[in-house]
């Protein structure tokens, strides 16, 4: 059990109660039930959280799966800097979020589930993880280098005839190493 | 639509029949003159919720059947007549237990949402403003000889206190909680990442069916009895609220609650459940001997080992477990040896933590000093391969990694005397590196030209290479043998062109079944599905290809 990221596992937690409280807060709202304006709130925590949990970070390797469409939520995450970036804050700002949830019962699931996240965050940050964004990585394409639209005018220098005739009892030491060092690219 | 139809049958069915037993609960629940009541003061809920627990307990009695992985062996053993669709369908056992799973979640969420809403109504009930009715029906119960219709009994509480405070209601909590965490870890990114979170998460599923059980004890869903209706005419004492008690057609009404329906449902698998892991765990207790340890080139290491009264065939698989590294972890391999052997062999490849303490354990050891109780075995494990053998004519396709399988039916291949008259052997990879040693079977095989050698024709294709191979292949492009395999079949780079191959084994073998075994991703699994139905005739005398899936 030596290298589970627990930070991925409290990412789908959290998406997971983002949903749930959403989803409760809509029933209550719904309803028109006593104390409704928590169902309200409800609401919008869970659109908030489903927002700030969607984008999915690298794993400590730098590999990442992304989830369809993140990139635009990845740059907005970023922008917070270590607001976002560490888990101590996020595991924070979830058992915030969640405690008016306690208070009617539409949103109590959504509460405890937000919790739980919460506390494998905590873990998460423990263990020193971070929130890293996957980006998509901008190399520059190898172009080949100007020389390839000359091709050279001479051929290569060899060593005198003499020398380069193959002696059938000496093969090894016919061989000669070429005297120009061959590189790919010449600028 | 109707080849999703065959391929996955069983799920598909399983849909229907939710389907099925959730309309006919929803309308019971909706007509049902002993819930006209509760239909009062609940509305639709009360069949919404009815409807949805219903089909959970169907969910939760089927999803625990395909993870016996003994008893699907046993079904898989026991079908030696003709039955391939059964055969195939077993082999499907995890996507089954996957459909069903989200069939259960579904219906979870209906049930939640329902339920949520039934509690409010039910302390609305209580409230002043309610409606006549709704106070009246919420006021039985207060006195002697009464039963009660509304389990909250007093406006002056929340409905999370008497969630809280009720067996059902806090059951009801748990295991939904229960179930997110396990959703949550199931995804398969979090199965592919820590795979120990997922199986340790998933084992909370005991919780689940506890408190499944638990949960209808409570007998919030309340119905009039039978010889209230009698007595009690609903249509008119609905109207007549004062005369209810005073008036012989509107005696009081009496309610009782549901008895607890789930226990029923989920007895008999989860019974069949626990004797398949107590099979699993005297198994496991048997004494494995490690005979031999062979280390292969790229940290691949070899380990044959017996067992008394294992009992092996080809392409099955067994799952390892090594007390010294991780007392509580169980790791799937697939067998390499043929089952005339005198021994069973894996062949392992550091992959991971644990096979790389594996190797460090075996490889430096080496039987020196090995510990008391070196490994534990559990299985083996059906799985398509062993059909290789009845088909006349096989297929088989093997895509990087999924080629261990197809070495225990080729070293098996060499003790049979009749099927298959010839097989046909595709190996995708990027390189021949990790799988020396499958190459080195392959190459004994090439060299009995008399025996098996003559069943077996292969194709190797090489998915990647760099300017350097690219140049020194061209460079020997007219030699005997191959550069790169040393085989004297010549081998193929790129991907191979799978319309052409299967063109001409099917004009090599006409009107004949062919069986296709596949081992390898998803990618290549939905073409090579194609091609076979592509590339089979309509026709009684055309012939056929069968299509079958190994998964890991």
């Amino acid at each position: 059990m030596g290298k589970i990221e627990w930070a991925m596992w409290a990412n789908e937690q959290a998406l997971a109660s983002g949903l749930i409280l959403l989803t409760g807060g809509i029933v209550g709202v719904a309803g028109q039930f006593r104390n409704w304006q928590f169902a309200a709130y409800g609401i919008a925590a869970g659109i908030f959280i489903c927002l700030l949990e969607y984008p999915r970070g690298c794993k400590a390797k730098g590999n990442g799966v992304q989830r369809p469409g993140q990139y635009c939520l990845t740059v907005c995450v970023k922008a917070f800097g270590p607001l976002t970036r560490n888990y101590y804050i996020r595991a924070l700002l979830h058992a915030a979020l969640c405690v008016p949830g306690a208070f009617i019962l539409c949103t109590v699931l959504g509460c405890v589930c937000l919790a739980i996240a919460s506390i494998i965050y905590l873990l998460a940050a423990v263990r020193g993880e971070q929130w890293l964004p996957i980006l998509p990585r901008a190399e520059p394409r190898e172009k080949p280098g100007e020389s390839i639209k000359e091709p050279p005018q001479n051929p290569p220098p060899r060593p005198p005839a003499e020398m380069r005739r193959k002696r059938a009892e000496d093969m090894e030491g016919a061989a000669y190493t070429n005297p120009m060092p061959v590189m790919p690219n010449e600028y | 639509i109707m080849n999703l139809i065959i391929n996955e049958g069983v799920s598909v069915f399983m849909v229907v029949i939710n389907v099925a037993l959730f309309t006919v609960t929803f309308l019971y629940y909706s007509s049902q003159e002993a819930f006209s009541y509760t239909r009062v003061m609940l509305g639709s809920g009360l069949a919404f919720a009815r409807a949805s627990a219903t089909c959970v307990n169907l969910n939760c009695m089927v999803i625990l059947l395909p993870v016996s992985r003994n008893l699907v062996s046993l079904l898989r053993g026991s079908c030696t007549c003709r039955c391939r669709v059964l055969r195939k369908q077993l082999d499907k056992n995890i996507t089954f237990h996957r459909v069903v799973g989200y069939l259960l979640v579904f219906h979870s969420v209906v049930h939640v949402i329902a339920h949520l809403s039934n509690i409010e109504r039910y302390h609305e009930s209580q409230s002043t403003e309610a409606g006549e009715l709704l106070l009246k029906l919420s006021s039985l119960g207060d006195r002697l000889n009464e039963s009660f219709l509304n389990p909250i009994r007093t406006y002056n509480t929340t409905p999370t206190k008497e969630v809280l405070v009720n067996v059902s209601g806090l059951s009801g909590l748990v295991i939904t909680l229960v179930l997110a965490l396990m959703v949550t870890s199931s995804t398969e990114f979090i199965r592919r990442s820590s795979y120990e979170v997922f199986w340790f998460t998933h084992h909370f599923f005991v919780v689940f069916l506890v408190g499944l059980v638990i949960h209808g004890i409570g007998g919030i869903v309340r119905g009039q009895t039978a010889e209230s209706l009698l007595m009690h005419n609903v249509s008119y004492c609905r109207e007549h609220l004062d005369e209810w008690g005073d008036v012989d057609q509107c005696p009081l009404p009496h309610f009782r609650g549901s008895d607890p329906a789930s226990w029923k449902w989920i007895i008999a698998p989860s019974l069949l459940y626990i004797c398949e892991r107590i099979l699993r765990f005297t198994r496991s207790l048997q004494p494995v001997a490690i005979t031999k340890v062979v280390t292969h080139p790229s940290n691949v290491v070899e380990l044959q080992m017996t067992k008394t009264g294992f009992r092996m065939e080809p392409g099955q698989y067994v799952y390892l477990q090594c007390p010294a590294i991780a007392p509580l972890e169980w790791h799937p391999f697939t067998l390499t040896s043929a089952p005339e052997e005198d021994h069973f062999s894996v062949h392992v490849r550091v992959a991971g933590d644990w096979t790389a303490a594996l190797y460090c354990v075996h490889h430096l050891t080496q039987g020196a000093s090995m510990p008391n109780k070196p490994l534990a075995v559990d299985g083996p494990f059906g799985s398509a391969s062993r059909d290789v053998f009845r088909y006349e004519v096989s297929v088989c396709i093997a895509a990087g990694i999924g080629v261990t399988p197809f070495a225990s039916v080729l070293k098996s291949l060499q003790y049979k005397s009749s099927n298959p008259r010839k097989l046909y052997f595709f190996w995708i990879c990027r390189d021949t590196t990790a799988f020396e040693w499958f190459r080195d079977l392959l190459l004994s095989l090439e060299g009995d030209t008399t025996g098996t050698g003559r069943l077996v024709s292969f194709h190797i294709y090489l998915t990647s290479w760099d300017d350097a191979q690219a140049r020194h292949i061209t460079l020997h492009r007219d030699s005997q043998r191959d550069v790169v395999t040393g085989f004297r079949e010549k081998t193929f780079f790129g991907r191979p062109n799978w319309d052409q191959e299967f063109r001409s084994i099917a004009d090599s073998h006409p009107g004949s079944n062919i069986g296709v075994f596949l081992c390898g991703p998803k990618a290549i699994s939905k073409v090579i599905r194609k091609m076979c139905s592509t590339h089979s005739t309509s026709t009684l005398r055309g012939v056929h290809f069968h299509f079958n899936k190994e998964r890991f």
